[in-house]
């Protein structure tokens, strides 16, 4: 027997979407294993979840809340995958992008009010999440260094980064021992939607981001030298694309989307710094996700980081309904993603057997 | 499992045929190899050599044809049965672990060794080997501390102590050095007269002769002729390789090469491993001239055309066009000159695959006016671009939304041909243009490159087709090692000559 893997040629919509669906459905199934191992009923599970999620005005209105950062990371992962730049770091980004802007809000906002402040937090934590995002760019073009694990060793440095402000030089006097910085002032906080934890101005600019990525991706001379780049680089040297510029470019632009997402998370919902995993529960990890369960479509990403939220809100539901520990939303989304990626595989290839 | 062949008498192919997409690599091929014999396979790349081989070693299954061992039909299914059947291989690329050492890799995937301390055994092996045949080589050596030549030792040995009775050296000498190579030669009649054969791939013909015995020489997958070195000349063997069919008559109007366009001096360019590609390279391209480089890929070819269009960095040397020094400008500056490039690999660097037409249609001038405007693209404009290269070159494609991968290898070089000459092109590379391509496209880009040329364009023509060279070429360079063998006039040089020159057997 001779099995060979062959690429296919021409893909019909409808085959790829079939087999994305199908993917889809295959990871809820192995999914159901987790709770059916624990004796729960997995469609009661996963009804569950859904209620928790989208089936009150509460649940809406969380999973929102949580879509706004996975949607921003997630368009900017879009623009670095689209480049074949693997950006893990978008945690780390994230994180330095929520820092700078805390530097910002305490000790600029004080003396100033919110139309400089706010402004001045978001370019801040942008340049700072842009700024982090440029090293293992530079590491890779110049030094040829892996840029997977670069941006993975990259998080744990900014968590432990900010693990040491909130514990040491920036702990709040105000906050009774605990790890945090003091309490943003009024101007260096973002307003909510009353009865939500939504700020305007995060939502806006998250759907901004998706606007904005698409017309870059698909309209700009940087967003086609990204598609060739990542298409086919030697097709990219041929015909003289500044590789180093490019890649420079696309991983500003990725994790300073990161780092607005920090911002909104700080500004917006805890009002000061605090330790990484409060700050960010693993939103730029769950992005990746997202961004690939949007097959890397800007536009699609909405639907992907809603559908997302949702999960992240039902697995606090599940949590204490259920019993069931958070890592197990993790083991869903492990299977997501690891069940898209197959489905893309089999829409690119077929396996092939003959005796 | 059956029983190991322990005795190997002949090995016979009949009617072995093997066709890749859109390539007839080996078309109806009968061989035959008895025991203690040198036989000699000569022939240009993609001949089908090397894929010929790779069936008798199990790596490919053929479409069509049989194979015998000692009379009896067998079906080689991967090398563990080719081994089984006696034979071994010893590939052009070595397949060694860098880490280990000499006995480690020759004990790898070894049958009957000790579960213990395996290699201790093996290095006793090794060292009875090193003094009967001549295969000198530590044991206790890391791979990587070897030289290619040892290191392919290693590989002989591996095949021997697998008990191979026939060995497949494919290309064996195009890593070595010319001493090193003497001493492989050594080997190989010391092996042939312990009773072992050999099968020797080259496109070399002094080695053909140096080892003496049987030669068939094969081109475009069949087989022309089977002879001895006492029966054949170089002359004819030469011939044989290279043949000449005229496929259809081109008009070619009488140009005068106009000024100097291009020029190289002292060119010298390293190859990926490192090694000099091009050594001391010297010559000119004129207005309205074409210049062919004919010769065996892998003697520079690739290294001069990357040097050229700003690929590949030039380590000693000046090319100058129009009087400018362009060496190590980078892709982009270069083709800003007015440098077309037709790439050998049209799928790996010419197109991007998984883009449609239209994209792949500016590839090279995206950036500019009026297709980009202050870093926003154009796609209106890129599109009626694109319309119109698809209809002026007549690219068949269902639409220019269609992805690139989807076309024909012919279509997909004209879509190529098109982006690339529809400028006014001051100098054009292009790097086997028509290789691979139906007769139809090969006629089509064949023309083009005249109407380039009557329009005044500067060309070099890479090409492994003697027949194209000749046919469209104003000058002819063989190249061989690195060096031009000679710059002559294709109306007046014969083809034995060229082929000589080719083989690296004579200078003009």
């Amino acid at each position: 027997m001779h099995i060979s893997i062959e690429k296919r040629g021409y893909v019909s919509k409808r085959y790829s979407t079939t087999v994305y669906l199908l993917s889809i459905f295959v990871a809820v199934i192995i999914s159901s294993f987790i709770f059916l191992l624990r004796g729960v009923n997995p469609f009661y599970a996963f009804y569950k979840i859904f209620q928790g999620s989208f089936g009150s005005a509460f649940g809406i209105k969380e999973t929102i809340t949580k879509a706004i950062p996975l949607l921003l990371i997630a368009e900017g992962l879009i623009v670095a995958f689209k480049g074949k730049f693997w950006n893990i770091g978008a945690n780390g980004q994230l994180l330095i992008g929520a820092t700078f802007s805390t530097w910002i809000a305490l000790n600029y906002g004080p003396t100033h009010s919110a139309i400089t402040t706010i402004p001045l937090m978001f370019i801040v934590g942008f340049i700072g999440g842009a700024l982090y995002g440029f090293i293992p760019a530079v590491l890779k073009v110049k030094l040829g260094i892996n840029e997977i694990i670069a941006t993975l060793m990259l998080n744990y440095i900014a968590e432990d980064f900010v693990e040491y402000l909130v514990y040491g030089p920036w702990k709040g006097k105000t906050q009774y021992g605990f790890p945090y910085t003091d309490n943003f002032p009024p101007s260096a906080t973002l307003a909510q939607i009353p009865g939500t934890r939504i700020s305007y101005i995060t939502l806006i600019i998250a759907l901004v981001s998706v606007v904005v990525v698409y017309y870059f991706i698909e309209k700009t001379k940087y967003g086609f030298e990204i598609k060739v780049a990542g298409e086919n680089p030697h097709a990219a040297e041929y015909s003289g694309i500044d590789f180093i510029k490019m890649t420079i470019i696309m991983m500003l632009i990725s994790g300073g989307l990161a780092g607005i997402a920090g911002v909104g998370e700080v500004a917006g919902i805890h009002r000061h710094l605090t330790y990484p995993a409060q700050v960010s529960s693993g939103y730029g990890y769950t992005a990746i996700i997202v961004a690939w369960l949007a097959q890397l479509n800007p536009i699609l990403a909405v639907v992907s980081a809603l559908f997302f939220g949702g999960i992240l809100v039902g697995g606090d539901v599940i949590q204490t309904s259920l019993g069931f520990p958070f890592s197990t939303i993790n083991a869903f989304n492990g299977f997501i993603l690891i069940f898209v990626m197959i489905g893309n595989f089999f829409t690119e290839y077929k396996i092939k057997i003959r005796r | 499992m059956e029983e190991k062949v322990t005795e190997f008498k002949s090995l016979e192919l009949k009617d072995i045929y093997k066709e890749f997409p859109g390539v007839v690599a080996n078309n109806r091929i009968s061989l035959k190899i008895n025991a203690g014999e040198i036989h000699a396979l000569l022939g240009e790349n993609g001949a089908g050599k090397t894929t010929l081989m790779n069936i008798i070693y199990g790596i490919y299954q053929p479409d069509d044809g049989e194979i015998y061992i000692n009379g009896k039909k067998v079906f080689i299914d991967s090398p563990r049965t080719a081994m089984k059947y006696g034979i071994g291989m010893v590939h052009q690329h070595f397949m060694l672990v860098e880490n280990h050492t000499v006995a480690e890799n020759v004990a790898l995937g070894l049958s009957g060794t000790k579960f213990l301390n395996p290699t201790k055994e093996i290095a006793k092996e090794i060292e009875r080997y090193s003094s009967e045949i001549g295969l000198h080589v530590n044991p206790d050596a890391k791979i990587w501390q070897l030289s290619a030549g040892e290191q392919q030792r290693v590989e002989i040995l591996k095949a021997l102590m697998r008990g191979a009775k026939l060995i497949i050296l494919d290309e064996p000498t195009s890593v070595l050095t010319p001493q090193e190579a003497s001493e492989l030669f050594k080997t190989i009649k010391h092996l042939v007269k312990n009773g072992h054969s050999v099968i020797f791939i080259t496109h070399k013909l002094e080695e053909v002769y140096e080892l003496g015995g049987i030669v068939t020489v094969l081109r475009q997958g069949k087989v022309i002729d089977s002879t001895t070195t006492k029966d054949a000349t170089k002359e004819e063997l030469a011939k044989m390789m290279v043949g000449r069919e005229i496929l259809f008559n081109l008009e070619k109007e009488d140009i005068k090469p106009g000024e100097i366009v291009v020029k190289v001096e002292n060119l010298e360019v390293l190859n990926d491993k490192g090694l000099k590609a091009i050594k001391n390279l010297n010559f000119e391209v004129r207005k309205g001239e074409i210049l062919g480089i004919a010769g065996v890929s892998g003697n520079g070819q690739r290294e001069l055309v990357e040097a050229l269009t700003g690929l590949r960095r030039v380590e000693k040397g000046r090319i100058l066009i129009n009087g400018k020094e362009v060496q190590n400008k980078g892709a982009r500056e270069i083709g800003e000159m007015g440098v077309s490039h037709i790439p050998e690999e049209r799928i790996k660097y010419g197109i991007v695959p998984n883009l449609p037409v239209y994209e792949n249609a500016v590839l090279r001038d995206y950036y500019k006016e009026p297709f980009s405007n202050r870093g926003i693209l154009n796609y209106k404009k890129i599109k009626e671009f694109a319309i119109k290269l698809v209809k002026e070159f007549s690219i068949a494609t269902p639409s220019i939304e269609t992805k690139a991968k989807l076309l024909s290898g012919g279509n997909i070089q004209k879509l190529i041909l098109a982006r690339e000459t529809t400028t006014k092109s001051t100098f054009i590379v292009a790097a086997h243009p028509t290789y691979g391509l139906d007769i139809a496209a090969t006629e089509y880009i064949r023309k083009l490159l005249l109407q380039k040329r009557k329009e005044g364009s500067a060309i070099l023509l890479v090409s492994e087709d003697l027949e194209e060279i000749l046919q469209l070429s104003d000058r002819v360079a063989v190249m061989f090692m690195g060096e031009f063998m000679g710059i002559v006039d294709p109306k007046k040089v014969s083809i034995e000559e060229i082929g000589l020159m080719m083989a690296g057997s004579m200078r003009m």
